[in-house]
């Protein structure tokens, strides 16, 4: 039974993830549409030299053409230039704020759900967050930062900073409880109790034990987290607080293509498939990582 | 059979001693609060643990028995300082570590280590088994990658895992096996002293012998001292120096091994030894079998005077108001009853 000459040949965490993952098929397709859309926003405009801004009212509310192959909207500019530029800041945003509120969500979620004392004051906090009401406080916010922040930053870094950070600043909230209640219930596993056992500090308790462990929910969190950002960025900049009218952003182009939706169609068609095609495959790549991550299904 | 490999043993922890207690145990008591309606108010204790005194020499296995929900595994839990006690000394090892906390505690655990009984819940499955062996070692010592892997090796050698199982993840391994990378992870320091909370219990009957006799091998190997919680009262006898019986959160009788089973002083250790099964069908038809009536009462809620009055055969009037005193019956015999000359 014990065998001294043979040693592991080392399975490195990651490998065996990869490995995993592999084998996810609605991961890899998730992956790769996501590269594509990755590689088309912020390459594509480059190959497609069309300024999205350009106006050439003569040819407006087109349908698709060789000159524009999507069309053009009721001032004459070419959908494709917009929906591609449009997903630079689309895709940046949902990422970006995803990350934000994932970091805040899962942080206040591991100490609630870890330290007892921290547990009321914490959910307290995050029960006020939830109870706020988020638009008027979207209003205050911009109208109170937009200007010192476009000032420091220009107006379209400004604004972007400050819808990135508001997105993740409201939305951490939903993470913050599922993490706490799975920590919750991780932390009365005996692996715990023998890391104590140990003499493992909380820290790396937290860090070693707990949060591996609580890693499926923040997945799908997160996964979740884009979709939703992408849309929230949509819904203020439909209200006139988000970015210039002049900037196109998926979710700009869709609002503004709903009014002309009977004359064409295409209009809300390709920004809307544009956000569903980036939501879904982003579900599809935590998908696929929570099953890798998972070394009960690995190997399966 | 099972080789130690470079395992070291410490010198002088291979001689027993009789005379020396490595763990000290003085009146401790572990009571769970318990909180009710919308204030919160603290309304009662589950009293898990109530006033235990006893000594574990060096070199020795205790064994710990009662029935469930009589306090062992935190008897168990209490004395590795893994709950905050309500009151009582616990010194191990010349060091008493009821008061310690944070840093100090810390670097006295290398001294006493856990073995679980939940095999599943007890390995972080997401960890190799290789990692979860490492962990003592990733917080106590400085050494390097490759001594480290050389240690884990010796390790799973010494519990006869083969060492390519050191980069499988838990999930992969039978009960038997994963309780051997538990006792591997509880070697890994060389502990002194051993908290097995009852390592056996979820296994199957063949894998209990092969467990059993390792942790004898290692016991003769390292000079191991355990407490050993078991509600097997056969195992018990195999393995153990002298038996604790525990009833409602006190220990009813503290024996030899040999002197309690042949003789015991308590109705509750009579009672539980007259229910183990027998082998032999003529030998178990003609035993005068106790059984007990009734279920044990809430530990939130004690009877008044012994606490087993309520289900004692023999129970007298003086036992149902006074409660009995610990006494000692020569021969290292110990038992709290009212009955006993």
């Amino acid at each position: 039974m014990t065998d001294t000459t043979l040693e592991g040949k080392g399975r490195t965490l990651w490998g065996d993830v990869w490995d995993q993952y592999k084998t996810h098929k609605g991961a890899l397709v998730g992956t790769a549409v996501f590269l594509f859309i990755l590689f088309a926003v912020f390459l594509g405009p480059y190959i497609y030299k069309v300024d999205p801004q350009y106006l050439n009212i003569r040819v407006k509310n087109q349908g698709p053409s060789m000159a524009h192959l999507l069309g053009t909207d009721q001032l004459g500019r070419d959908m494709l230039a917009q929906v591609l530029h449009g997903g630079r800041v689309s895709m940046a945003v949902g990422v970006i704020a995803m990350a934000i509120s994932l970091l805040v969500g899962t942080m206040v979620g591991l100490l609630a759900g870890y330290f007892k004392k921290l547990d009321g004051p914490l959910m307290r906090l995050t029960d006020l967050f939830l109870a706020l009401p988020l638009l008027p406080l979207l209003l205050v916010i911009i109208m109170l930062f937009r200007d010192t922040l476009r000032g420091m930053f220009g107006p379209e870094t400004g604004i972007f900073i400050l819808i990135v950070s508001i997105i993740g600043a409201t939305s951490w909230m939903h993470t913050a409880r599922i993490v706490r209640g799975d920590v919750l219930a991780q932390k009365e596993r005996e692996f715990v109790l023998a890391a104590k056992s140990i003499g493992t500090p909380d820290r790396r308790v937290i860090l070693r034990h707990i949060l591996p462990n609580v890693l499926s929910p923040i997945m799908v969190s997160a996964t979740l987290g884009v979709a939703n950002a992408i849309i929230t960025e949509s819904a203020l900049s439909f209200l006139g607080l988000g970015f210039p009218s002049d900037f196109p952003t998926w979710g700009r182009l869709l609002f503004d293509g709903a009014n002309y939706m009977t004359l064409t169609p295409a209009r809300v068609v390709w920004p809307g498939l544009a956000i569903s095609l980036t939501v879904l495959s982003v579900n599809f790549i935590g998908d696929g990582l929570r099953d890798a991550l998972d070394p009960r299904i690995r190997g399966r | 059979m099972l080789p130690v490999g470079g395992t070291q043993i410490p010198e002088g922890r291979g001689i027993l001693d009789d005379n020396a207690p490595l763990v000290k145990v003085e009146n401790l008591k572990m009571y769970f609060p318990i909180y009710r309606g919308i204030l919160s108010r603290r309304v009662g204790e589950v009293k898990a643990v109530d006033g235990l005194s006893f000594d574990i020499m060096e070199g020795e296995t205790l064994g710990l028995v009662g029935e469930s929900g009589c306090g062992k595994s935190t008897v168990g839990r209490a004395l590795l300082h893994l709950y905050d006690l309500t009151n009582g000394a616990i010194e191990v090892n010349g060091h008493d570590i009821s008061t310690l906390e944070g840093e100090e505690l810390r670097e006295l655990r290398p001294e006493m280590q856990m073995i679980f009984q939940d095999t599943q819940a007890s390995l972080n499955p997401r960890m190799t088994v290789g990692s979860i062996i490492a962990e003592p070692l990733d917080e106590h010592t400085k050494l390097s990658k490759t001594d480290k892997r050389a240690k884990v090796g010796e390790l799973m050698d010494a519990v006869g895992l083969a060492r390519h199982f050191a980069d499988r993840y838990p999930h992969e391994f039978s009960g038997g096996q994963r309780q051997r990378i538990g006792i591997a992870r509880a070697l890994a320091l060389n502990p002194k002293f051993i908290v097995c909370d009852e390592p056996i219990a979820a296994l199957d009957v063949s894998i209990q012998a092969q467990v059993v006799n390792l942790l004898e091998d290692l016991q003769e190997q390292l000079g191991l001292t355990y407490l050993f919680i078991s509600h097997d009262l056969s195992m018990i006898r195999h393995l153990a120096t002298r038996v604790a019986v525990m009833y409602l959160g006190k220990i009813v009788e503290l024996s030899p091994r040999d002197a309690l089973y042949e003789a015991p002083l308590h109705p509750y250790t009579e009672a539980l030894l007259s229910a183990v099964p027998r082998p032999d069908t003529a030998q178990a038809a003609t035993r005068n079998r106790i059984i007990l009536k009734g279920d044990v009462p809430s530990p939130s809620n004690p009877p008044k005077g012994c606490n087993f009055c309520t289900r004692c055969p023999k129970v007298q009037d003086i036992c149902r108001s006074l409660e009995p005193v610990w006494r000692d019956f020569g021969d290292g015999r110990f038992a709290a009853c009212h009955l006993i000359d």
